[in-house]
């Protein structure tokens, strides 16, 4: 097997920036993620990118992809990273299908939403549970829903939703709805919703597609007939695959200000770690400083 | 001969715009359904891919599910 000088894991704004500095480095690398685009895509308006006063988040993408491909990169896409595992010098990078090796890793794998942890969740993903309401809430037009969160993201669903929806279930595990009170308003304002607070999810059942969900609110236990059910229970970052570096409670990678993570060689950039700012253009900066720091250190090694 | 290619689109999808870009840049003329004003080719697009995520490209039968530029290019052979 080849080893590399380096594998960025991950093509989100960090990733993709790490990815031209190292080309114009001229270092011998590739990429491998699950999608280009990472979180960025989903952003609906981009008001604070410098250079565009307004941008979606697909657009964006679609400027970084033509950026990165005029390098004529190596970019495994469709290939999730399973796990990161250093082993003596070299670190494994192993996907589903393939197994790669490198001097240094770059982690930049940004976070992915929250799941439920209920039954029947994985088996209708897709098939009515999602965790994207900006993508998939037109899919429900004049169906009923529920909105699994009642923070501002769930409260953002529910907005999106009572536009089009039939009727829209608000689901709170807490005593209460912790959102922005201009939104809360809104929320209570409309007669197609119902909130719940103090429930529970038990489990998502159906045949093809979702059917209903049996909620639980202390000793009382309840069926609601939906066909589309909007987890927005927040997100976490994607680090789980990463083995033997330090997290902080959060699951963050912990690095320093040179995107070090505590074993040499792994760098890490933008959301999935401990980074100050969960944002489009921090992760763009640190993609860099990840890929200079990689740079210094097989420069060194050499 | 060029093959027969239906995408299954909503206007808020950023995948599908990629996928109509990515098509359209490839030069394949392709029909594209808004399964939110369509109900019909909704349940058309659950029944043949077994989901509800979109896009979904039906390529002559073969069922590719969000934008996947590799698989689209080797099941049109470009």
């Amino acid at each position: 097997m080849k080893c590399r000088e380096l594998i960025i894991v991950g093509a989100g704004p960090g990733g993709m920036t790490a990815g031209i500095y190292a080309a114009r480095k001229k270092m011998d690398f590739i990429m491998v993620t699950r999608d280009i685009g990472g979180q960025a895509i989903l952003s609906s308006d981009i008001e604070n990118y410098l250079g565009y006063q307004f941008i979606t988040g697909a657009e964006l993408v679609k400027k970084f992809r033509e950026h990165v491909e005029s390098f004529n990169l190596d970019i495994k896409e469709n290939e999730p990273v399973k796990i990161v595992q250093k082993e003596g010098d070299i670190i494994r990078v192993e996907t589903e299908a393939r197994e790669y090796s490198a001097k240094a890793v770059i982690i930049a794998s940004g976070r992915v939403p929250r799941e439920l942890g209920v039954k029947g969740e994985k088996e209708f993903k897709n098939r009515g549970v999602t965790y994207c309401a900006t993508c998939d809430a037109p899919l429900f037009t004049g169906k009923s829903v529920a909105v699994i969160g009642g923070g501002n993201a769930g409260l953002d669903a529910v907005l999106q939703l009572i536009k089009i929806a039939s009727k829209v279930f608000l689901l709170e595990f807490s005593s209460h709805i912790t959102g922005d009170a201009v939104m809360i308003d809104k929320v209570k304002n409309s007669d197609k919703v119902e909130i719940y607070t103090g429930t529970r999810v038990e489990e998502i059942y159906g045949d093809m597609v979702v059917r209903g969900i049996r909620v639980r609110r202390g000793e009382e236990v309840k069926e609601l007939e939906v066909e589309g059910v909007f987890v927005e229970i927040g997100s976490k970052p994607a680090s789980d695959f990463v083995k033997g570096v330090k997290k902080n409670e959060k699951g963050e990678i912990i690095i320093n200000p040179q995107c070090e993570t505590s074993l040499p060689g792994i760098f890490a950039a933008g959301d999935v770690t401990n980074v100050f700012g969960k944002q489009i253009i921090v992760a763009c900066g640190e993609g860099a400083k990840a890929a200079l720091a990689a740079f210094l250190y097989l420069n060194k090694k050499a | 001969m060029s093959k027969k290619v239906k995408v299954y689109t909503t206007s808020t999808c950023s995948y599908c715009s990629m996928v109509k870009a990515f098509l359209a840049e490839k030069g394949v003329s392709f029909e594209s359904v808004d399964v939110t004003q369509d109900k019909n080719a909704l349940e058309e697009m659950v029944k043949k891919s077994g989901q509800m995520g979109v896009p979904v490209l039906d390529i002559e039968g073969k069922i590719i599910v969000g934008f996947n530029p590799k698989e689209i290019e080797e099941e049109l052979g470009l």
